[in-house]
Formats: structure tokens, sequence, C-alpha cells
């Protein structure tokens, strides 16, 4: 415990108070580590404005979602008047469900933006992995978060979407049907699925996605912030041990996030009132029309923030296992014959894995194989600390064609998830396996392509141009 | 377990409780989760729900579709024409499964193992959900060349969720993502134009 202060008799009653506060609760302490003492690197552009974002959409999302409960039915009877409800006689109700629907693809517009920024900076790297682990985490809760979110309106797509993804675990091999059953609380998706991800959404995952928030930032301001040189600012700091590239969080980065706020706003509020559905992007037209278990809307897909994975799934097909079968062929004969592994019973070891691969890998449906793809697509995402060997952090110090393997991968994860909006044809398909297959060898290929080519120099301090 | 190995200041008989608390703590807590996990599963309304359904087809013309509900799922009735039964014929080269082998106890019933999948061949009785994740497919009865649908397409259904195709005796086409043929739930004649759903012969 810390020492018992005593404030001056003569101290002004906001030090007394402090003082008294102090000695019971570290507050000063606790505003010292994590804004006025938390020293970030002084060099952050405008990919540094999509944490703090985050956190606002995530305060937009709960306060949003607070007042949208006081009118919201969940009863397969009731919920879809319910959203017209406070669509059209609550007061403001439309503006409430509108910033929260909208607030929805916002925050994973702004977590795309702030993991690409990971991913440019080499911020998952270390010290910064579990840092890095928990924003993974954090991502499948939201995840998680939409998906049940989006059953609340009740609506065909609502429907349709929740059948087709709570099947997907009926796919897995001898559980599976179970496992969906449990999920649904029924035979078919009905009211006791929408209770219970009702639950879900309102209050069991925020909890998880509040607790992930907490250990994201608490890992971070343990290791510091990482900046766009990809160097440790740590490594260089003056007599009172201060980052020389070092600036306090408050005031100079609060300042700056608030431009940041400033110019999210002006875009959120702009689609809140004139394209609230943008499209049928945010809010898809099919998702008017209330729940038929009967029939199938003519095409359905999920919301955009869902679709490049979606499209991997949709890419499994009998065809593309075969293919994948032959892949891990081709590499298991060569590891065997090319590879650097001294020991006999390891590259042995290696044939016999390929081949229980392949066996598995024909064994099951292509259906079951097309979820561990979009399983994997996802959760491939946590191993990048260790997949990436690159000796630089940052790929502003990487050779030039490593940025052009980075934006083949945005244009193949953009085209991924134009594919899975539209609806399946023979060439559409062809391309979502080539996507599917680049997407996967950007990651698993990354150990070897990371560390080719001549790499920069880096500097010891911060590129930093006053302005 | 050597003495050499035992640290002096440990007192083994607490370590020894303290797992044996810490056991039946878990023991505990996993007894606990039971009660909380099954309420997860179905209510005793949800089994009890489910009971068979009686269908007028007097009024189904050649060519046409009804649709009911059994156990909350779309119940297909298609009096097929001629030429739909010739289509599945044609069709038997570019199926996965035409003999309807796959999942036999539980897709197809034994009275419905024939290439048209029914008790009467026109009539085909069938559960409009895709067997890859649950969507219902829609309609193509129309033959010929369309979009995301095969040149040679002799008519049946598409699913607009991942694009599965069925032949009209519901049987799935080769290298699309569904598995099986569409289940023919158990069915019988009640009379020639009254149909029950949901129970058979056996029962």
């Amino acid at each position: 415990m810390a020492e018992f202060k005593v404030a001056p008799a003569d101290a002004p009653v906001g030090v007394k108070l402090m003082t008294w506060v102090d000695n019971r609760f570290p507050a000063t302490k606790m505003y010292k580590e994590h804004l006025s003492e938390y020293y970030a690197p002084k060099n952050f552009n405008f990919w540094y404005f999509f944490g703090s974002l985050a956190l606002l959409v995530l305060v937009i999302q709960i306060v949003t979602g607070i007042f949208l409960v006081m009118h919201y039915k969940p009863d397969a009877a009731l919920a879809f008047a319910s959203v017209e409800y406070i669509m059209r006689d609550v007061p403001w109700g439309w503006l409430v469900r509108y910033m929260h629907s909208t607030g929805a693809s916002a925050f994973f517009v702004v977590v795309y933006l702030h993991m690409f920024r990971g991913l440019l900076y080499g911020s998952y790297r270390s010290p910064r992995e579990l840092v890095w682990i928990f924003g993974c985490a954090i991502f499948l809760c939201l995840m998680a978060e939409a998906f049940m979110g989006y059953l609340l309106p009740w609506g065909q797509m609502s429907y349709w979407g929740a059948q087709v993804i709570v099947n997907l675990f009926s796919a897995i091999p001898f559980v599976g049907p179970d496992l969906s059953l449990l999920i649904r609380g029924d035979y078919v998706v009905g009211d006791a699925t929408l209770n219970r991800f009702f639950s879900f959404h309102v209050i069991a995952v925020p909890l998880i996605l509040l607790g992930l928030v907490v250990a994201h930032i608490i890992a971070l301001h343990e290791v510091g912030s990482n900046n766009p040189d990809g160097i440790e600012i740590k490594a260089n700091k003056d007599a009172n041990g201060i980052p020389l590239d070092g600036i306090p969080f408050h005031p100079y980065y609060s300042v700056h996030d608030i431009m940041g706020v400033a110019g999210f706003l002006t875009i959120f509020t702009a689609i809140i009132f004139f394209a609230p559905e943008l499209g049928g992007y945010f809010l898809e037209y099919n998702n008017f029309i209330p729940a038929d278990p009967l029939k199938t809307p003519p095409h359905i897909a999920p919301v955009w923030y869902f679709t490049p994975f979606y499209s991997m799934l949709r890419a499994t097909t009998d065809d593309m296992v075969t293919v994948l079968c032959g892949i891990i062929g081709v590499a298991a004969v060569l590891t065997f014959l090319k590879g650097n592994i001294a020991n006999p019973a390891k590259k042995v070891g290696v044939l016999v894995g390929a081949a229980v691969a392949i066996f598995l890998l024909k064994t099951f449906d292509a259906k079951f194989w097309g979820v561990i793809v979009m399983g994997a697509s996802v959760v491939i995402m946590v191993f990048l600390p260790w997949l990436d060997r690159s000796p630089v952090k940052s790929i502003r110090y990487r050779p030039d064609w490593h940025k052009y393997v980075y934006a083949v991968f945005v244009v193949f994860f953009f085209i991924l998830g134009w594919l899975g909006i539209e609806p399946p044809s023979a060439v559409k398909t062809l391309v979502s396996q080539v996507g599917t297959l680049f997407y996967f060898g950007f990651f698993l290929l990354m150990p070897w392509w990371s560390q080719q080519g001549t790499f920069k120099k880096v500097p010891d301090r911060v590129t930093f141009e006053a302005h | 377990m050597s003495d050499s190995k035992v640290d002096p200041n440990v007192d083994q008989s607490r370590r020894t409780w303290v797992a044996i608390t810490c056991g039946a703590g878990a023991v505990a807590g996993v007894a606990t989760a039971i009660p909380f996990v099954s309420t997860l599963t179905p209510s005793e309304r949800a089994k009890a729900a489910g009971a068979p359904v009686e269908v007028d087809i007097a009024d189904l013309k050649a060519g046409e579709k009804k649709t009911v509900e059994w156990r909350g799922k779309p119940v297909w009735i298609i009096k097929r024409t001629p030429e739909m039964l010739e289509s599945l014929k044609k069709d038997e080269g570019d199926l996965a499964d035409p003999q309807s082998k796959r999942n036999a106890d539980d897709l197809t019933p034994a009275y419905a193992r024939n290439q048209h999948r029914s008790i009467k061949p026109e009539i085909l009785v069938a559960v409009g959900i895709c067997s890859h994740l649950g969507c219902s497919p829609s309609d193509k009865f129309q033959a010929g060349a369309q979009p995301s649908l095969p040149d040679n397409w002799g008519g049946g259904f598409l699913c607009p969720c991942h694009g599965s195709t069925f032949d009209l005796a519901g049987r799935v086409f080769k290298n699309k993502p569904a598995p099986d043929n569409l289940q023919v739930p158990p069915h019988m004649y009640l009379s020639d134009t009254k149909l029950l759903i949901g129970e058979d012969k056996k029962a």
C-alpha cells in the first residue's frame, strides 16, 4: 500500500479532495499512467485515429443499445413490429436505431482499418503479441455480436442469415447436428433462438468485449505504442527516463484524436441522415420483409463486413478440396526432397502428416471444410506475430515488392468481399477460389517471403517533421 | 517419488488436501454448469410440436408446387409433368447421388428410393431445405440456359445462398456445396388426393 499522504492545511479544496481519494483509490496514478504520462511516439499519422474511433463507436453502440432495449421486444411474434414501432412511433427512435445500425458497420470499418494499420507497421511484432491477440479476440467477439444482433429485427435476412450460420456448426462431424440444436434451442430457428441471441447480444458478449478492450489497452500501455517507423522509442530516453521521441498522450493525442472524431462524425452523421441503408449495404432491403420460415429470399448475402470470409466458405467446393489435397501433397514431397530438415524421421513425419491431411480432406464433406476454411481465415490472424519473420517491423523499410504483395492482398480481400455479396456463378466461384488460395498463401508463406529481398536501413530515431 | 525431489519446506499433507479441494471444486463447477447448458436444449414445448400435417392435393395441377409447413420447415408437393419426369433420366450423369444411397435412412424412405424419389411417379414430396446450410432453394422449373445455372439445365431448384442445384426429384448435382439430396419426409396417401406428411405406414 502506498504511503498515507496528508495535504497541507492551506491547500485548495481540489488538492485536499484528490489526496483523500488517492489514499483510497489510485485515481491520480492511473490518470498519469494511461493519459498524462503515457508517452506515445510523436510520429503518429492518420492511421492512428482508428483505435480511439473504435472506442468511440463502442460507446455509441452501448448507449444507443441501452435505449433500443427499452422499446424492443425479443419475441418472434412481436420483434419485427417492435422495430418498426421504434422507427415510426417512438420519438426520435429512428435516430437511435439508425445510429445503432450504422454504428455496426462503422465499427467494422474502423476496426478493419485499425487492423490494417497493425499489418502495415508490424504492430503485432514482439513485444506486442498479446496486444494483437487480445485485438483478434475483440474482432471475434465483434463478429459474434454483429451476427446475433442482426437476428433481432426478425426480417427475412435476419432469419435466413441465422439459419445459414447456425447450420455451419452442423457440418462438424459427429457432434455437429446436436451442437446446432443446442445453439438454436429448437429444430428450426425460432422464438427460442431469438430470445437467447437477444440475451447474448445485450449482455453476455458486451461484457466479454469490454473486458477484452480493457486487456487490449492495459497490454498496449505496458509495452508502449508502436509507430509508423516500427522502432522502439524506449531505446532512446532522456535523463528523466522519458523517451526522447515520446509525447504525453494527454493533451497531445487526446487533441489529435478529437480531430479524427470530428472527421468520423461528419461521415457517420451524413450516412445516418442521408443514406442510413447505404444502398442496401448497411441495412439490406430484404430485411424490411418479416421473417418467413417457408421462403428464402431469391438472393441472400451476409452484411458486407462478413462477405470476404463468407466468399471463402463458398469457394470450398469438392474441386477446391481436391486442389488443396494436391497443394498439400506437392508441398510435402518438396519438403521431403529439398527441405532443410536434418532428421530423417521428421522428413517421413512430414509425408505421413500430409497423407493424413489428404485422407481427412477426402473423408469429410467439402461443406465441413468450407466451415473450417472460413474459421481458419479469421483465426489465422492470431498467428501473425510468428508468421512474420521480416527483419524490420514497418512497411517503410521493407523491400518495395513487399508493398505490392500487401496491395494484391488488399485487392483480393475487396474482391472476396464483393463476391460474397454477389449471387454465385461458375466464373465468380473460380475467382473466389483463387482469392482464397492467395489469402492463405499470404499468411502461410509469410515465414518465407517476409524474409526475402533487400531491406532498407531503419533509423535510430523516428522520422518526424514538425508542423 | 524419490525423497531427494521433495522440498522439506512443503507440508505434503496440506498439498494433498489443496489438490483434493481443487478437484472437488472443479467437480462442483462442472455440476453447476450442467443445468445451465441444459436450459439451452429444446424445451418440452418445442419437442412436443411437430405433429403430422394433412394436405389436400386435389387442386394441384401438373407443373405446380404447393408448400406446407411441417415442423417449422417448408414441405413441397410438386406434381411433375411427363416432360419433367423425362428430364430426371437426362440428369443422372451429372448427379452426386442419383440412387439416393447417401444417408438413405434419414433422407429417403424406402418407398422413395427410385429415380423419381416418390410413391407416385408424378408427385414429389420433399422438405424444401438445402442440405448445405439450410436455405430454402428457389424454383427453377424452366429448362434451358439462365443465370447461375448450367446450359443443359433440365429444370429443378437453385439454392440462392451458395448455388447448390437440385433436379426435379430433389437430387443434388455434383460438385456443389450441398452434399446430400433434399429430404423426402415420411409421408403416405390417406386417399387418392389426401396426403399425410410426417407419418408413413411403418408407424
